[in-house]
């Protein structure tokens, strides 16, 4: 090991590659398009595993929701085309039926009415709900507090509206809690705002109001728009879909196999889906990422093992004044790993100074499509490592052939 | 210093072998200055190789220095090499991409002497063989003269027992072969063996010795009128 801390060594090394510069460049070219198409690949892949996180991070991920649109099949004496909605009956129904798959379930109710607050004034989404909508989506809140069960039975006029429509009904610097704003002309309180969450956003700006509230306001009676359904842990989301739609079919008197008179999303499907491409690029990634590595490593082999039959001359005579073999592997293989290592690392540093004008371009804002792109440095290690073993390795190949033959046949060579 | 005895050696050539040196017996005392002639492939390159390690013998028997040469290792060889044996070789074999200095100055990189160290003591030697001017230049900047006194200072940075040179005036015109071979006779008289091959009557005859090959035998084996003269 000593060797590694002379000058000498260093000195020959540097000789020999500041004379091959040429070989020196398109070995370094190998080995650093490798590992920085690596960086960047994995950097990319987190960057949208992040984005994707933040988008539904706020949701519960096992979550359906169900609505009504209209019947395609007659059952029952109904005609096709038949119309209906879900109404509370339904949600006593699936909450009993349901009592052990069901986490949270929050029937909503939902319209679009003009909002007036003094001379400021606008058409927003206007929804009835319960306090626990919070823990299917969680609400980040600016000012004030969400809705609690308490507004509910009180059916209280309270109202938790936008950020955007605190800012287009509201003067700049106002504070709006306890302001009352007009909402079909009835005047309601301002107890919170909140921040749309990013991109994954399936309310839009709305005024949230006491579920009970709405159904005075817009005489709903027992209709509702739409349900939303969180699962407990451990259960097959997908066929608690099934069964909840079999059971609402049953009881709207809908055929079993009608497929138009239900509709339903089904979160965690949407979002597997999505993990399975991020689990392909990550695949992609890694494979395509090791592959060049591997072809730069073996270009890097190559490369010294034409510059030792290049060299053989310079060999022999090195030999013949007293280099014994060891000193001649030495320093081919120290070539080899000191050229991986500097190519390695500035792979590194150029992938990273990508990922971060990625960051800097795509990266930022609610909409940003790669969120934080980065990767993680064990990873980046032990690639590097990998990079530097397998280029020691590939070192000992040239090494090995410049001190098989006798030093005379070397000296011969022309 | 150089003791052979019974030295046999072939080339395999496909299925045959070309039997090149049949039975050498020579012995050099220390501090001889001695020539081999002969004509072109009558073996004295494979002499001169096996004397240097840089090649093996088939049978008979080799001592250098008292040491019995046989079944050596390249580490051991290369060890022997760097410290009983300067080669000097016809076409120079300077190393292109590093300077006159840093020529002579390897063998004592090998040697594991401190660069500070052996930069000063391969001046002196450049210094010796009278280009100390030049020590900065690479080979291709160098006349041929000029690049074989880089390659003796070279052979001689180490201080070995035996300088072996393979035809070092080969490639030069008469004037510097003068030059060169004064400054063998010069290390000669510095008590340092010397064996050169040659094809030049005029430069064996400024040797000590003369060897005659042919065909792989030694025909003649005389001293020549310069060392009567002495
Ligand atoms: N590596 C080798 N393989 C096969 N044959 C060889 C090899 N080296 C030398 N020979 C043969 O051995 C014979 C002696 O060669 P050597 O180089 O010793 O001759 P030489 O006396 O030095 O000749 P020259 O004066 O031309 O240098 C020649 O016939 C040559 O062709
Ligand atoms: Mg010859």
């Amino acid at each position: 090991m000593k060797f590694l801390f002379d000058s000498d060594t260093w000195q020959e090394i540097y000789g020999s590659i500041r004379k091959n510069k040429m070989r020196t460049g398109i070995t370094i070219i190998g080995v650093l398009w490798g590992i920085f198409l690596l960086v960047v690949l994995l950097g990319a892949t987190r960057g949208l595993e992040n984005s994707f996180n933040k988008a539904f991070g706020s949701f519960a991920t096992n979550s359906v929701f169900v609505w009504t649109q209209y019947t395609d099949t007659p059952f029952k004496g109904f005609q096709k085309g038949r119309r209906f909605n879900l109404n509370t009956k339904d949600v006593r129904v699936l909450k009993s039926e349901y009592a052990n798959e069901i986490k949270v379930l929050a029937p909503r109710n939902q319209t679009r009415n003009l909002i007036v607050k003094d001379f400021k004034s606008g058409t927003f989404r206007v929804s009835g709900d319960y306090s626990f909508l919070d823990q299917i989506q969680k609400k980040k809140l600016i000012y004030g507090r969400f809705l609690n069960s308490r507004d509910i039975s009180l059916i209280a006029k309270v109202t938790v509206i936008s950020e955007d429509m605190y800012k287009q009904l509201f003067d700049k610097g106002v504070n709006p809690i306890g302001q009352y704003i007009k909402i079909n002309s009835i005047n309601f309180k301002v107890i919170g705002v909140y921040e749309p969450s990013p991109r994954i956003n399936i309310d839009g700006d709305t005024a949230y109001i006491p579920f009970s509230t709405f159904k005075k306001v817009y005489n709903t009676a027992n209709k509702i728009s739409w349900m939303m359904i969180t699962a407990n842990k451990g259960v097959d989301i997908e066929q608690m879909e099934k069964d909840i739609l079999l059971t609402l079919k049953n009881l709207h008197k809908v055929h079993p196999e009608d497929e138009r008179a239900f509709g339903s999303v089904n979160l965690s499907k949407e979002i597997g889906k999505f993990l399975g491409f991020l689990t392909g690029m990550q695949f992609l990634t890694w494979f395509v990422g090791i592959a060049t590595l591997i072809a730069g490593v073996f270009a890097i082999g190559n490369i010294l093992l034409i510059t030792v039959k290049e060299r053989t001359k310079e060999i022999g005579i090195r030999r013949a004044i007293g280099a014994t073999p060891k000193k001649i592997r030495q320093q081919i293989i120290l070539e080899s790993v000191f050229l991986t290592t500097v190519a390695g690392m500035m792979g590194i540093i150029f992938g990273a100074a990508v990922l971060m004008l990625i960051d800097y371009q795509w990266g930022r804002g609610v909409d940003a499509v790669l969120v934080n792109p980065t990767v993680n440095i064990p990873i980046i290690l032990a690639a590097f490592t990998t990079l530097v073993v397998l280029g020691t390795l590939i070192g000992l190949i040239p090494a090995h052939m410049a001190t098989v033959v006798k030093p005379i046949e070397a000296l011969r060579e022309e | 210093m150089i003791r052979i005895e019974k030295l046999h050696k072939s080339y395999p050539i496909g299925k045959d072998s070309l039997h090149v040196l049949k039975g050498i017996d020579l012995h050099i005392k220390e501090g001889e200055f001695v020539s081999i002639m002969g004509s072109s492939g009558s073996g004295k390159s494979t002499l001169l190789n096996i004397v240097g390690l840089l090649d093996t013998h088939d049978q008979g028997a080799y001592y250098l220095n008292g040491q019995l040469i046989q079944g050596l290792n390249e580490k051991k060889a290369a060890i022997l090499r760097n410290k009983f044996l300067g080669f000097v070789f016809q076409s120079f074999n300077l190393i292109s991409y590093k300077t006159a200095l840093e020529n002579v100055a390897l063998p004592l990189y090998y040697k594991g002497m401190n660069r500070k160290e052996r930069l000063i003591i391969a001046l002196d030697y450049l210094d010796k063989v009278g280009i100390k001017d030049w020590a900065n230049h690479l080979p291709n900047e160098l006349s041929g003269g000029q690049k074989q006194r880089v390659a003796i200072a070279r052979a001689l940075v180490t201080n070995p027992k035996v300088v072996l040179a393979d035809e070092p005036t080969g490639a030069l015109d008469s004037t510097t072969t003068d030059s060169v071979m004064d400054l063998l006779k010069d290390i000669n008289n510095e008590g340092m063996t010397v064996f050169v091959i040659t094809h030049e009557e005029e430069v064996a005859n400024q040797t000590k010795r003369i060897v005659r090959l042919k065909d792989g035998v030694i025909i003649s084996d005389e001293p020549t009128i310069a060392s009567k003269n002495l």
